[in-house]
């Protein structure tokens, strides 16, 4: 099925989800923590906060990929700048593709992780602060672990969302052969050149890694049971 | 180093006033029935909430006088939990080493023989009945070397049976270990057993400090209680006999028909049942 089948655009695919993975733990955790941080005065912060994460749930991907490709165009405002001053190029390239998936896949860390951390009883994360630990030590000693399933729930479905994006990634990326044609464009440029085979080889392995990240994602939440 | 509560705060709308001191080594308890904030206090001393006037201080330490607030993490308190609130994630062992501060004087094996944990070590509290749970509570909060031990309702959650075998054990480790301790209990046995002073709340917000006989066995105060002791005389006089029983620390006198006397025996364990100004004992098995 993959024979003259173009893999670069899986590989790619791959390595932007994992980044995207990765980059979302390290802001989803922190962030997660603080949003569940005081369940009994939650604050209007807090709030403003949590309706922009989740905004994307909601949003068109293509309307956040073209306002993201508005900011970080390289011929003008911050992307200009960020051209200019550091040499960085966000908009048609891997950095721009990480940064449209993060911040499109965000919802899908935050909520799962913040529902297994909101779920931790008050009561555990009161005993280890009476313990004299410091917030910190409570998060990666007792919270975190306490809602791992969460975390890893967490994981796998932006992992699994990075790969099936199209909207923003199309709009901040471009689809650049070997730069940022990542699988979902392949599979919608095979298809407007009439390469039927090809296509039809992206869309089946996204659909079987689908299934695969379901069934995942079914044995991590029977386990939080 | 005493534990100096002189204070006051709103709980559930009524205002409630502390005034006690309570010198190093001692238990207090804080008692009364559900619902009148009782745990409420003992979050309060152990820094999870705020008072709103007043001062609570430990020794030279002011923790809280409304300008000056120490938080709960720097109060060296060992709090145990009404459910343990013991972490899932880790072994009893591991709970204790994380407990420990940086240079610990007692080995996590230490606080496991103390405690009757010894064979448990490698057992998560899943995997530990309600005693060891209760158990494990109690070393944790003991290993982390506090100056200040918060007990809420520490026994509620077992049977009878285990209450009474594990108040026996907890008065042990605190006259061992010679803690300042604070006690939240509506059971007066327990009161009785573990505390040199109580601390009563009423549901108006009103409080009664003292000694639990002062403040808990004066005439027409107490209402009705059932508690367990230990017979200690029994002097038969004319009419009726006078029996003495042993309550904890306290006792009880009583007065009793020579034919409820005949069935008892010095060192017999007895139910009290308190109910106004009498006294009735039941042999207990």
């Amino acid at each position: 099925m993959l024979t003259g089948v173009d893999l670069q655009p899986l590989w790619l695919t791959l390595r932007l989800a994992c980044v995207t993975t990765v980059v979302l733990l390290l802001l989803g955790v922190p962030l997660c923590a603080w949003l569940a941080s005081r369940p009994d005065r939650p604050g209007r912060l807090r709030s403003v906060v949590e309706v922009l994460i989740n905004l994307p749930l909601v949003l068109p991907p293509t309307a956040l990929g073209f306002y993201l490709l508005l900011t970080f165009s390289p011929t003008h405002g911050p992307g200009l700048w960020l051209a200019n001053t550091f040499k960085i190029q966000i908009a048609f390239s891997f950095s721009g593709l990480v940064l449209g998936s993060v911040l499109f896949s965000l919802p899908f860390m935050v909520q799962p992780l913040l529902a297994a951390l909101r779920q931790t009883p008050r009561n555990i994360l009161d005993a280890a602060r009476t313990l004299g630990k410091s917030r910190l030590s409570v998060l990666w000693h007792v919270w975190l672990p306490t809602a791992r399933h969460g975390v890893l729930a967490g994981a796998i479905l932006a992992f699994a969302h990075t790969v099936g994006e199209f909207g923003v990634v199309l709009m901040i990326g471009g689809g650049i052969p070997g730069q940022t044609r990542v699988a979902s464009i392949a599979l919608y440029q095979e298809m407007e050149a009439l390469n039927y085979p090809a296509a039809h080889a992206y869309a089946a392995i996204l659909v079987v890694f689908s299934c695969a990240v379901l069934l995942l994602l079914q044995v991590v939440q029977r386990r939080a049971r | 180093m005493s534990l100096q509560l002189q204070f006051s705060r709103q709980i559930a709308g009524r205002n409630v006033t502390v005034d006690c001191d309570i010198p190093r080594g001692d238990c207090l308890a804080l008692y009364g029935p559900s619902g009148v904030g009782k745990t409420t206090l003992l979050r309060t001393l152990a820094g999870f909430d705020r008072i709103d006037h007043g001062r609570i201080a430990f020794g030279a330490q002011t923790w809280d006088d409304g300008q000056r607030y120490t938080p709960v993490e720097r109060r060296r308190v060992g709090y145990v939990f009404q459910d343990f609130a013991l972490f899932p994630n880790m072994t009893a062992a591991r709970q204790l080493a994380y407990a420990q501060p940086r240079q610990p004087t007692q080995s996590v094996e230490h606080w496991l023989q103390l405690t009757g944990l010894a064979a448990h070590g490698q057992g998560y509290p899943q995997q530990l009945s309600g005693g060891q749970r209760q158990r494990l509570a109690l070393a944790r909060a003991l290993a982390s070397e506090p100056d200040l031990l918060l007990l809420d309702e520490p026994l509620s959650a077992l049977d009878a049976s285990l209450r009474e075998q594990l108040q026996e054990s907890l008065a042990g480790l605190l006259a061992q270990t010679r803690l300042t301790t604070v006690l939240v209990s509506h059971d007066l046995g327990e009161v009785f057993r573990l505390a040199q002073h109580v601390l009563k709340l009423d549901g108006d917000g009103a409080t009664q400090y003292g000694t639990p006989q002062q403040v808990l066995l004066q005439r027409g105060q107490y209402g009705r209680y059932q508690l367990t002791g230990r017979v200690l005389l029994l002097a038969p006089a004319e009419v009726q006999c006078r029996v003495v029983v042993a309550i904890g620390q306290e006792t009880v006198t009583t007065l009793i028909s020579h034919t409820e006397a005949a069935g008892l025996h010095v060192g017999q364990a007895v139910a009290v049942s308190l109910n106004g100004a009498s006294a009735t004992l039941t042999a207990l098995s």
